[in-house]
C-alpha cells in the first residue's frame, strides 16, 4: 500500500499555492456558518482545515493565521472575543510542533495524533465559557463528539486538500513523478 | 564581515514558536477580559459583523435555495387547502376582533375615568430567523433585521404562541436574539390563574425554571405563565410558558418549578420584534439621579 500523504511516499508534491490555502480556510469558515445547530456531530471545519495546513505548511500557516481565524469565528458565532482565538492558537501551535513527527505516519495514525488536539481545543472553549457565564448552557459530554468526527475526517480532508499538489506545474516525460 | 555568532538569514525566523504562542495567548486573554468584563468591544464586533455579511449570505444561499425550492414545488392542492383553512380561521376570529375593538374602546374610557395611563398598543416588525449561533453554550438566533430597520437592543421578540426572547445585540443588517431558554435570560412573569409574580430563568436545555415561589404557594402543573410587565420591557399579558413539574423539597424555602416555553422558541421561522415600551415610571433610586439608560441584560 502506498502512503502517498506521508513522508514515506515516493512521490514529491508540488508546493501548495497560497491562494488555495486561503480559499480552503475560507471554505471552512463558510461551512461553519451554515445553520447546523441541530446536528450535534457537525465538526469545526475551520479548525480542521487550519490544523491540516499547520501540519503541512507550518512555515506559512502559523499562529498569526490561527489567531485571525479565531477572531473571525468569534464574531461569526457571537461568542466571546478571544474564545475561538485562544483555542485555535493553542491547537495551531500543537499541530505545528507535531508536524515533523506526524508526517511519517499513515493517515489514520496522523488522525490519532490529532484527536487529543481537537479535544483540547473543545475543552479550552468549554473552560472559557464556564468561567465567563458561571456554568453556561453546557451541553455536557456531547461536546466531545465533534472532535471525534474531525478525527475521522482527517484522512478524507487530507486527500482532498493534497490532491491539487499532485499535479506538477510543468509536465516532463523524462521525469518519473 | 558579519559577527560570527549572527545566524545566516535562512535560520532567522523571528521569535521562537513558544514566544509567539505566549504573545498570542496573552492577546486572546486580553481580548476576552475586555469583552466579558468591560464590554469594551461592541463597536468592533458590530463592524466585523458587517464585514462578514457577504460571507454569511453566501453560506445561507444553498439553505435558502433548498427551502425556497421545496416551497416552489409545493402542490397547488395543498396551497389551496391551506388558503381555505386560513380564510376559515380569519372568519372565525373576526367577531372576536370586532368584540376586542369594542372592549378596547371601553377599556380606554374606563382608564380615562379612573385617571390611569392607557396601555400603549403593541407595535412591532416581522422578521425572519436567518440562522442560529453555532456556539453550543448559548441559545441565540439571528434575525434578518437590524439597525437599518430601527431595531433597538432590549426589544422583546414573540411568535404566534408567546414570548421567544429579547434582542441583545443589534448589527447593521441583523439582530441577535437571546432566547428565553438561555441561562442568562430572565423574564418577569405572573401565574395567570393566581396572579402571583416572579421570574423565570432559562435552564439551557429548552426548559425554564420559575424561581422564588414559596413552598406553600398555590401553583400546580398546567398553570400558564404570562409576562407581568413590571420591568417595562415586556408588555403585560403575553403567554410565556406552561408549568410542567412542581417539586417541593423541605430543605429549600422555595419550590422547584419547571416550565416549558409555549412558543416554539428553538425552532421557528417568522417572529415579531416588538417596540420597547417607551417610558415607564423611574425606579425610586434612579428618580433622584435622573433617568438612567436601562441595562437590558
Amino acid at each position: 500500500m502506498t502512503m502517498f500523504a506521508t513522508h514515506q511516499s515516493t512521490r514529491i508534491l508540488s508546493p501548495a499555492r497560497p491562494w488555495f490555502i486561503v480559499l480552503s480556510i475560507l471554505l471552512g469558515v463558510l461551512l461553519n456558518m451554515l445553520p447546523t445547530r441541530q446536528w450535534p456531530l457537525m465538526p469545526d471545519c475551520a479548525l480542521l482545515i487550519l490544523a491540516f495546513w499547520s501540519v503541512r505548511e507550518p512555515r506559512r500557516v502559523g499562529q498569526g493565521s490561527a489567531f485571525a481565524l479565531g477572531l473571525v469565528m468569534d464574531v461569526a458565532d457571537g461568542a466571546a472575543f478571544g474564545q475561538h482565538a485562544l483555542a485555535y492558537v493553542l491547537t495551531g501551535y500543537g499541530a505545528t510542533q507535531l508536524s515533523r513527527r506526524m508526517l511519517w505516519f499513515s493517515l489514520w495514525q496522523q488522525a490519532l495524533h490529532m484527536l487529543p488536539l481537537f479535544c483540547f481545543s473543545t475543552g479550552i472553549q468549554m473552560l472559557v465559557r464556564m468561567l465567563a457565564t458561571s456554568g453556561g448552557n453546557s451541553p455536557g459530554w456531547m461536546q466531545f463528539l465533534p472532535p471525534l468526527v474531525s478525527t475521522v475526517l482527517w484522512a478524507p480532508v487530507s486527500f482532498l486538500l493534497l490532491a491539487p499538489q499532485y499535479q506538477p506545474e510543468t509536465r516532463d516525460d523524462n521525469r518519473p513523478i | 564581515m558579519a559577527a560570527v555568532n549572527e545566524a545566516p538569514p535562512f535560520f532567522r525566523n523571528g521569535p521562537t514558536p513558544f514566544a509567539r504562542l505566549c504573545f498570542y495567548v496573552a492577546c486572546a486573554l486580553a481580548l476576552m477580559i475586555l469583552d466579558l468584563r468591560f464590554h469594551a468591544l461592541e463597536t468592533a464586533r458590530k463592524g466585523f459583523h458587517g464585514l462578514l455579511e457577504p460571507l454569511r449570505n453566501v453560506a445561507q444561499a444553498p439553505v435558502r435555495l433548498f427551502s425556497d425550492g421545496s416551497r416552489y414545488f409545493l402542490n397547488l392542492e395543498r396551497v389551496r387547502a391551506e388558503n381555505q383553512a386560513l380564510r376559515k380561521a380569519q372568519l372565525k376570529s373576526s367577531p372576536i376582533i370586532a368584540h376586542y375593538a369594542q372592549l378596547e374602546a371601553e377599556n380606554r374610557r374606563l382608564n380615562a375615568l379612573l385617571g390611569l395611563r392607557a396601555q400603549p398598543a403593541a407595535t412591532g416588525q416581522i422578521a425572519r430567523v436567518r440562522y442560529t449561533a453555532r456556539d453550543p453554550f448559548t441559545r441565540r438566533v439571528f434575525l434578518d433585521k437590524g439597525l437599518r430597520e430601527g431595531i433597538a437592543a432590549g426589544s422583546p421578540v414573540i411568535d404566534t404562541q408567546g414570548v421567544i426572547g429579547q434582542v441583545t445585540r443589534v448589527f447593521p443588517f441583523s439582530a441577535e436574539v437571546t432566547l428565553l431558554t438561555d441561562k442568562d435570560q430572565a423574564i418577569p412573569v405572573q401565574v395567570e390563574r393566581t396572579g402571583q409574580r416572579s421570574f423565570i430563568f432559562g435552564l439551557g436545555n429548552g426548559l425554564v425554571e420559575l424561581k422564588y415561589i414559596p413552598i406553600n404557594a398555590d401553583i400546580r402543573a398546567g398553570d400558564r405563565l404570562i409576562t407581568s410587565g413590571i420591568d417595562g420591557v415586556y408588555q403585560p399579558g403575553f403567554p410565556v410558558a406552561r408549568v410542567i413539574e412542581v417539586t417541593h423539597d423541605s430543605n429549600d424555602a422555595f419550590a422547584r418549578i419547571i416550565a416549558r416555553p409555549l412558543s416554539a422558541a428553538e425552532n421557528h421561522h417568522m417572529v415579531m420584534i416588538l417596540a420597547t415600551t417607551p417610558e415607564s415610571a423611574p425606579h425610586p433610586e434612579d428618580a433622584r439621579t435622573g433617568p438612567v439608560a436601562r441595562e437590558t441584560q
